[in-house]
């Protein structure tokens, strides 16, 4: 039984990656991240030159570590790109398949709106995942010239992964809400970066409540993972954030049939 | 292998149906007749487990659409009126895709897939790009899907809208190919597509079933003017007898002065006799009629009279 439902879902996720590259979405999504991510890189690693020449020639000692000079702020730059582009990619899941109603293909199928949803955030998932492996570039090259550490570098990719798990799982959840791409992406888009700067009220806020948004940002369950450090708090966190969305996609889905 | 008793959709305030009854057996072609807005597709979709109704039960192939949706939706291939297909995606991979998500296990799929393709006659397209394809193609692409999985029961709603008259011939012989390995629904508010392709046919309109009846009687009865009207400035009961006992006659309804006569269609003429009887009976008569009414007329009379005409017959067996 259960092997036919992840047939099932896999299927569903499946086609849509394939959607993703039979149409220019794919393929526009990943050059503009590149591009972007190579401008990072490159501008990273230049300033990365000048500030070791710069200690050299003063005698101020080795300065910088490449994972603080390079690594930590190519992914976190690399974070918000994905904030902008990860919408992008969500936003056509449900809302395109409501607007042209091949929606019903999956709602007479026998597969359970779970089944559908998960399809959904797979497929997304994965290509943000093909994105996420392209750029395996940038330590590579700097594994050719350099000796930088392996963890922080794990650990950025990891939390990339899951912070852009949090972001598909509010894209899928606006996109299951509308017909309209743009609406869904808009949303999707306002919510991540709403999230993300939460945390900027907690200081104004009480003691507690204060701490409330200190944990509801999603950026600063990602300071842990940048710095090498793999906490099972911030792996829970964005686990329940993706599972939350994704559990209200399903009630909105299962809404949509009694309307 | 659909039975459907009290349903009832409600919109908000609008009732979409209300209280529909009917059942259709196995391997039956049924149309759902009905004009625009009449609930013929809220009917479907909640058979096909789209929807669930407000009201009511509605079983297919023995399993409750609302307690066991999957189980249904298993045995039920569905085209929508817009035909649910992806249109950057080839023939062929749809339809291995409608097969996987209808649990066509994999050692099937491709003769499964092949087998859709050729009852469809879609062989010669089955590697294009279904956005490339014609509306009619499209459409056939779209029954191929319901069609994929080896339904008990298809349900199509309004399959030949918006094709030309040679795909309409096309795709109405291909569902009367259906009959007898599948149970089909279609629906349609238009009267020759039923008259062509359905055994049977249940009439909706405004949510309610006005009349439900096989085509043959409903021709037989309607079409070739086998029932009279007679009106009479005194109905007598002893005249009425008299008329009855005409050999011929089949029933008279005697509806205040108006008397409808039911004629057996094998007879021959007997119209100089029936009037000569009601003559000789002092019955008056004051009008003769013959009721010539094509089933469009009767369509278009079930449709508009308010009140529920219903002759009943579901279990009658097909002729």
């Amino acid at each position: 039984m259960s092997k036919t439902c992840n047939g099932k879902v896999w299927a569903i996720a499946c086609r849509d990656l394939k959607t993703y590259f039979a149409s220019p979405i794919a393929y526009i999504v990943i050059a503009g991240f590149l591009t972007l991510m190579g401008l990072m890189f490159f501008s990273n690693l230049s300033h990365f030159f000048v500030q070791q020449l710069q200690y050299k020639q003063f005698g101020m000692g080795k300065g910088v570590s490449l994972t603080e000079g390079i690594i930590r702020p190519l992914y976190g730059n690399m974070n918000v790109i994905l904030l902008l582009l990860v919408p992008l990619i969500t936003m056509r899941l449900f809302a395109e398949e409501k607007k042209l109603q091949t929606i019903q293909l999956l709602m007479t199928a026998p597969i359970t709106i779970g089944q559908m949803v998960m399809g959904k955030f797979l497929a997304a998932l994965m290509l943000v995942g093909i994105m996420l492996g392209l750029t395996l570039v940038y330590p590579l090259i700097l594994f050719i010239y350099g000796n930088p550490d392996l963890g922080p570098i794990f650990t950025s990719y990891l939390g990339t992964l899951l912070l852009s798990g949090c972001y598909v799982g509010m894209g899928v959840m606006f996109s299951s809400m509308t017909e309209n791409q743009i609406v869904a992406g808009v949303l999707t888009f306002a919510a991540g970066l709403l999230f993300w700067l939460i945390n900027w009220l907690s200081q104004f806020a009480g003691a507690v409540i204060g701490d409330v948004l200190d944990y509801l940002s999603i950026i600063q369950h990602y300071n842990n993972f940048s710095q090498g450090i793999l906490d099972s708090t911030d792996v829970i966190f964005y686990f329940s954030f993706i599972g939350i969305s994704l559990f209200l996609t399903h009630r909105v889905l299962d809404s949509y049939r009694w309307r | 292998m659909i039975e459907v008793s009290g349903l009832t959709k409600l919109y908000g305030p609008r009732t979409a149906i209300q209280d529909l009854n009917f059942t259709i057996k196995e391997g039956e072609i049924v149309g759902f007749l009905g004009p625009n807005g009449a609930g013929k597709s809220t009917t479907m979709k909640i058979l096909t487990g789209f929807m669930p109704a407000s009201f009511g039960t509605a079983k297919v192939a023995g399993f409750d659409v609302f307690d066991s949706p999957i189980d249904v939706k298993k045995n039920v291939g569905y085209l929508p009126e817009t035909p649910p297909v992806y249109l950057e995606m080839v023939v062929a991979d749809y339809l291995d895709y409608a097969a996987r998500l209808h649990d066509v296990p994999k050692a099937k799929r491709k003769a499964a897939v092949q087998s859709a393709v050729e009852r469809t006659g879609l062989s010669h397209v089955s590697k294009r790009i279904i956005g490339n394809l014609s509306k009619g193609y499209r459409q056939r692409v779209g029954l191929a899907q319901a069609l994929v999985h080896d339904p008990k029961v298809l349900i199509l709603d309004e399959p030949t809208v918006g094709l030309d008259p040679v795909q309409i011939i096309e795709i109405r012989e291909l569902i009367k190919g259906l009959a007898g390995q599948h149970t089909v629904i279609l629906s349609s508010h238009i009267l020759p597509e039923v008259t062509a392709t359905c055994q049977r046919i249940i009439v909706i309109n405004k949510g309610k079933i006005v009349a439900q009846d096989t085509i043959e009687r409903l021709t037989s009865r309607m079409n070739q003017g086998l029932v009279y009207h007679m009106e009479v400035k005194n109905p007598s009961a002893s005249g009425i007898s008299a008329l009855k006992s005409i050999s011929g006659v089949k029933a008279i309804t005697p509806e205040g002065p108006k008397l409808m006569i039911e004629i057996d269609p094998n007879q021959a003429e007997i119209r100089d006799r029936l009037v000569e009887a009601a003559v000789q009976e002092k019955m008056g008569v004051l009008e003769f009629s013959a009721e010539k009414l094509s089933l469009e007329d009767v369509f278009l009379q079930l449709t508009t009279v308010d009140q529920t005409v219903d002759q009943t017959t579901p279990q009658e067996k097909n002729v």
